[in-house]
């Protein structure tokens, strides 16, 4: 999909130069546009290190295992099929706190596990469960504890309060998710298998 | 919101003494630790470069020959009812699509109007509130041979709706 977008933003750029008579600014732009990406890079990298390291220590000191066992009576909520003791739990709450983190490479890997575990108990091999619309609709609008890319952004192009902005990402994100969870519950309601 | 933005004052040390309050109680050599995870952050940046470059180009183009005036001029009479600076409209329609591609975005507009802007804030807090939404679905369901995903992907855009609508809403009651 992002190779149509890309040729779309480019091909339509240069349409709209050639009409507006901006072909100058156009080519320019995709010079100067080139420079500032490998400069904003650059200027990412400190802030984008400390929090790496950070949540590094997190991981080592077994947080997501502690995080993971204070949500857990959460879960039965969210996912009434899955049985009390089944693996699939483990992995979801693992996944999610890892997302929360921010520790992609972490996540990514205990989020395939979580949706083979749930594949294991679903009846029909085709069709999604309820519990993995849950899963993945939590997943995607996952609540993310430090966006550590957004705060390096804001430093690197002069914020002065570059975490002030975290504030107002944990409202977005927690309204996005509450969504999200009532969207999924009565969906799963109204929503018969065979649809 | 003064009380508000005092919070957030406090939320980083506290994340700081939490996370290291945990490694002193377990024991982990954090220091250590932390040079060794300080890396994966260079592998991170230096992973994007390639995209970033090819995607500030696309949009810096977009911009400069006047398509995205006009685009933000025909999206106008949405983000005007949503009270969102309409600049950062075409970033709502990108978000749930790419993160990579809205990452090259935010990062033109926080150029553009400043960090500290009310367009360079809420187009920080759309970005950090959700994510792609196309590209998870495909990893995931793909990775178990899932065809019919039900009312996932319905569920997963009222989320970014709302989270969308949630930014604008929580950058004005934030910074007033």
């Amino acid at each position: 999909m992002l190779n149509y977008i890309w040729i779309g933003l480019l091909m339509i750029g240069f349409a709209f130069g050639i009409v507006n008579g901006r072909l100058d600014d156009v080519t320019k732009a995709a010079m100067d546009s080139a420079q500032t990406a490998v400069t904003v890079c650059i200027g990412l990298l400190g802030v984008m290190c400390l929090w790496t390291g950070l949540m590094k220590i997190a991981e080592k000191s077994g947080l997501i295992r502690i995080i993971g066992r204070a949500v857990r009576p959460v879960l039965g909520f969210l996912f009434p099929e899955i049985p009390k003791d089944h693996p699939a739990l483990g992995a979801i709450v693992m996944n999610l706190v890892a997302n929360f983190l921010g520790l992609g490479n972490a996540a990514t890997p205990l989020g395939l596990k979580a949706m083979k575990e749930l594949q294991s108990i679903n009846k029909d091999k085709k069709t999604a469960t309820n519990a993995m619309c849950m899963f993945l609709v939590l997943n995607t609008a996952a609540i993310q504890l430090v966006p550590a890319n957004i705060i390096a952004l804001r430093t690197s192009e002069g914020s002065k309060k570059p975490a002030e902005i975290i504030i107002c990402i944990w409202i977005a994100s927690v309204c996005a998710t509450i969504m999200g969870i009532i969207a999924a519950k009565m969906l799963s309601a109204v929503w018969k298998k065979d649809n | 919101m003064g009380l508000i933005r005092h919070l957030s004052d406090y939320a980083v040390p506290a994340i700081f003494v939490v996370i290291l309050g945990v490694a002193v109680l377990k024991k982990v050599k954090a220091y250590d630790v932390f040079v060794e995870g300080a890396k994966d952050g260079i592998d991170t940046i230096i992973k994007i470069i390639p995209s970033l470059v090819g995607l500030l180009v696309a949009v810096g183009v977009f911009k400069a020959s006047g398509a995205m005036d006009s685009l933000i001029l025909l999206l106008r009479p949405v983000t005007d009812l949503l009270g969102m600076p309409p600049q950062v409209a075409p970033l709502a329609l990108l978000r749930p699509i790419s993160g990579s591609a809205s990452f090259a975005f935010v990062t033109e507009i926080i150029k553009s109007f400043g960090p500290d802007s009310y367009a360079g804030r809420v187009a920080a807090t759309m970005m950090g509130s959700t994510e792609t939404i196309f590209y998870t679905l495909a990893v995931y369901y793909g990775s178990v041979g899932i065809k019919n995903i039900r009312y996932t992907l319905i569920a997963a855009i009222m989320a970014d709706i709302i989270s969308v609508i949630a930014s604008v809403w929580a950058c004005q009651f934030v910074f007033g």
